[in-house]
């Protein structure tokens, strides 16, 4: 499993494809929220489920990839500010994923606990601190709109990722856990 | 699921020259639109890339949905960065002609209205490009391209198989919303917010799960073809670089040099007609 992990093989590629496709094609679900162009995005409890299941580098490469091509299909532009952020939110949930012990079916009380810390972190991370800067950066945009926007995407993400987020997990390691259910005989 | 840009097969010199070309004259065009808040260098771009959309024979049916909702979501964000920052042009531009008064303190000042109006180009100056870049560029033959330029083949395979997928996965979020709304559950804005994310989810949780089982299927399928084997692979689709191409990325580069040399000749990336 370690090893697994680890290493980028085909599994990772694959769910690389597959997982960028599905964010992609989730991007125009969602929920205004009242905060001129910010929502609330399943497609953030979607990275969010794919980098506690596949790692950091996966989940970093799902968003990035996701994300550019997302704002490239539906909105005809690439809003680099907003692109990156979402590896820093996937890099910080992702690390933790061989403690959720998702494909072991052991995602309990203490890993949801984790992962929704993990999530909060790294949601802050990316949208109240990357996100705004890179804005002011490259856009040179107001502060104030841009910590504004920020803090709706970070609220919004963490409701709709401690929801769906934590629900697909769970029913994930409970239909995906196969390796522990599994005894050898003597 | 119809507003979305996709390949569509022409034969124009833009089609026929390789995805590598495209891709970094892609980037560049980007990065200078980010970097640039020079008005002339702004303008010069918006106007280069009409053309080139022109000569791509683009037609409006296959980007006007999309172009029509970016036009809204930038008045939209045009309103809220006046809202928040009524005065952030007359701190750029270090000065402050009043037109005319709103409300409360609310002044519409010329700075404001032209930095504005640089926003707006900053935005648009993107939008052909991409369209040209994503109506041109063949799938298959983008990830070629994408090792080519050096990316580990690993991810410009990712890539492919996310270009491949998302028709397929739009089918199936559509399927299932079909099923769930044939069994009676609302999906329109008629619900209550907690009430229509726990309604998405209904929609979200057997999406995700079909995808990971497609994820191992073809993950066995590539796997028993011997991906991943070696540190090399060949691209069916990949093309070689020729003449066209060549010269378009001479173009490309030396105008990005030159528009970048224009918005920094003077220090700032800002061109401010208000400096006596």
């Amino acid at each position: 499993m370690m090893n697994a992990k680890s290493k980028f093989g085909v599994k990772e590629v694959v769910a690389v494809g597959i997982g960028a496709a599905l964010f992609v094609a989730l991007t125009n679900v969602q929920v205004p929220l009242g905060i001129p162009n910010t929502a609330l995005q399943p497609r953030a409890a979607l990275l969010a489920f794919l980098s506690a299941v596949f790692g950091p580098i996966v989940g970093a490469a799902v968003g990035i990839i996701g994300h550019a091509l997302g704002d490239m299909f539906f909105y005809g532009s690439a809003w680099w500010s907003w692109v990156f952020p979402e590896a820093v939110f996937a890099v910080a949930v992702g690390a933790f994923a061989n403690q959720y012990g998702i494909r072991e079916g052991a995602f309990g009380k203490k890993e949801i606990i984790l992962f929704n810390v993990m999530q909060v972190i790294g949601n802050a991370a990316a949208w109240i601190v990357a996100a705004p800067l890179l804005d002011i950066l490259i856009y040179k945009e107001p502060v104030k709109k841009v910590f504004l926007q920020g803090l709706g995407a970070w609220l919004g993400n963490i409701i709709m990722i401690a929801v769906l987020g934590t629900l697909l997990i769970v029913g994930y390691a409970k239909v995906g856990a196969k390796s522990s259910s599994l005894s050898k005989e003597d | 699921m119809a507003r979305i840009l996709t390949y569509e097969e022409k034969d124009t010199w833009i089609h026929r020259l390789s995805g590598v070309t495209k891709l970094v004259f892609f980037l560049l065009w980007t990065m200078t639109s980010m970097l640039s808040y020079d008005t002339r260098v702004l303008f010069a771009m918006m106007a280069a890339s009409l053309v080139i959309y022109k000569m791509s024979k683009t037609r409006w049916k296959q980007v006007g949905t999309v172009l029509k909702f970016i036009l809204f979501f930038l008045v939209v964000n045009l309103i809220a960065i006046f809202l928040f920052s009524p005065y952030e042009g007359v701190g750029i531009y270090g000065t402050r002609t009043d037109l005319f008064h709103l409300f409360g303190n609310y002044w519409v000042t010329r700075e404001q209205l032209f930095y504005e109006l640089n926003v707006l180009m900053k935005y648009v100056t993107i939008v052909p490009a991409v369209f040209m870049f994503v109506v041109t560029t063949n799938p298959s033959e983008f990830a070629a391209s994408l090792n080519r330029i050096g990316i580990s083949y690993n991810i410009g395979y990712a890539v492919a198989i996310a270009l491949r997928y998302i028709p397929d996965v739009q089918d199936d979020f559509s399927k299932i919303r079909n099923a769930q709304e044939a069994r009676g559950i609302e999906m329109t804005g008629k619900a209550p917010l907690l009430r229509r994310i726990k309604n998405t989810a209904a929609i979200i949780f057997p999406l995700i799960f079909t995808s990971m089982e497609r994820i191992d299927v073809v993950s066995n399928a590539m796997e028993l073809r011997g991906f991943g084997k070696h540190k090399k692979r060949t691209w069916y689709m990949g093309k070689k670089l020729e003449t066209a191409d060549y010269a378009t990325l001479i173009v490309t580069v030396a105008v990005t040099v030159l528009f970048l040399a224009v918005t920094f000749h003077d220090g700032n990336r800002f061109y401010n007609p208000f400096a006596g």
